[in-house]
């Protein structure tokens, strides 16, 4: 079932708890009682429309939107909802697996220690790359083709093909410390250090619904209607 | 290649007798078997001893959802295919190995069986076959060192093809897929 603009923002939180984090974003902040999607919304300044389609992509992995609904949309604020979820990954979630993940790497002998730490800052680098990338070359863009400039020969397309995944090693992390680390290592930090993996993970995963079946298809119609 | 035996257990003559038919019109597949309930299937399945089992999820008592598997316990490797035609909790039809609707048609459900019979090979041979191979282990080394498949191939005297096999095969077993990854499991398996 989708999201509606009457349903309570609290109802939808409780139905989907993963979209606290989407509040954060949006700098809704929690405390709205009983008020609606709509109502919160216009509080906030915010398009209840496009609030809801990340709600919704973020909340069904089937539920893809309309070129209709897209075009409806108000996208004015997909851009800075992409860079707060950036900064988001960069600036709490990484920086904390990063600490726990020094924590465990101490308790193992110095090659491992070593090994470990090298993999997760390459990774962080990795990530950092990723989203500079976008932040530099990608959003700019589509600002301006959404003040009607033509962008400069850079098209969507190539943001598509270059679109590395991140969520791999992520993955790779998670197989090494359930399958491969031994298990006297710090077992405690270890459990808690896969949940936040998972976590990141699976919010990154979202992310790039959000970039595949929202911002690539709007940015193409954009592109189009130009032509 | 002989037939795959196929146990359909469902309790509707009509769709019995439909699917019956239509399982039997694909090359390599027959239904060896029908079942109209799920009462002493122990004992069928050590009589047809079956490659895949065809089921109404609604057979299945409720309470018995989450582990329905081990009504199957004889045959723990047989992937069992949901023939589905009511609503049902998406989460439990995952549990199935496979999904076949009341409105697919043969090639759909042609292409479904393949797809569960091939996915299907990879777990049942057994947990020992998880552990990397002597020839996988060298391969991942030089993995890790770095190296592309042409050297890979070079320098162990294989193909190009089978180091890809090679490596495809460490992603399968280890679950893990880049290079760094790798590097941090042959470390800590102190392969280099």
């Amino acid at each position: 079932m989708l999201f509606t603009p009457k349903m309570k923002l609290a109802d939808i939180i409780s139905s989907n708890p993963s979209l606290v984090l989407i509040l954060q974003r949006f700098r809704i902040e929690l405390g709205f009682g009983e008020k609606s999607v709509a109502e919160v919304c216009r509080a906030n300044g915010l398009s209840e429309q496009f609030f809801l389609l990340i709600c919704n992509v973020y909340t069904n992995d089937r539920y893809l939107p309309s070129m209709e609904e897209l075009q409806e949309t108000d996208m004015s604020s997909l851009v800075p909802y992409l860079i707060a979820s950036h900064g988001y990954y960069l600036d709490e979630r990484i920086p904390h697996i990063e600490r726990h993940l020094d924590r465990i790497a101490e308790a193992c002998p110095k090659n491992h220690k070593e090994i470990l730490q090298r993999f997760f800052h390459d990774y962080k680098t990795e990530v950092q790359n990723h989203f500079l990338y976008e932040e530099k070359t990608v959003f700019p863009y589509i600002e301006a083709l959404r003040k009607g400039e033509s962008g400069d020969g850079y098209s969507i397309n190539q943001f598509e093909e270059n679109h590395s995944n991140i969520e791999d090693k992520l993955n790779d992390l998670t197989n090494i410390f359930i399958k491969y680390l031994p298990g006297n290592i710090m077992p405690k930090e270890r459990v808690s250090v896969l949940f936040d993996i998972f976590q990141l993970s699976g919010d990154l995963n979202k992310h790039s619904l959000i970039e595949e079946k929202i911002l690539i298809p709007y940015v193409e119609t954009i592109e189009r209607s130009r032509k | 290649m002989k037939n795959r035996k196929i146990l359909l257990i469902e309790k509707s003559p009509i769709v019995v007798q439909g699917l019956t038919d239509l399982l039997n019109g694909i090359p390599d597949y027959e239904v060896a078997a029908v079942a109209e309930s799920l009462d002493r299937i122990a004992e069928r399945l050590i009589v047809v001893k079956p490659d895949l089992i065809v089921l109404n999820p609604q057979l299945v008592d409720y309470s018995k959802r989450g582990s329905f598997r081990a009504l199957f316990q004889e045959c723990p490797q047989v992937p069992i295919v949901a023939l589905v035609y009511s609503y049902f909790d998406q989460q439990w039809l995952r549990s199935f190995n496979g999904i076949i609707e009341i409105t697919d048609d043969r090639k759909r459900i042609e292409s479904c069986l393949t797809e569960v019979m091939q996915a299907d090979n990879a777990p049942s041979d057994g947990p020992d076959l998880y552990e990397l191979s002597e020839r996988e282990r060298e391969v991942l080394v030089e993995v890790a060192n770095g190296l592309s498949n042409k050297e890979i191939a070079t320098k162990l005297h294989i193909s190009v093809h089978t180091a890809i096999t090679h490596r495809k095969n460490i992603v399968k077993k280890t679950g893990i897929k880049s290079v760094a990854g790798l590097t941090v499991y042959a470390m800590l398996n102190n392969l280099m």
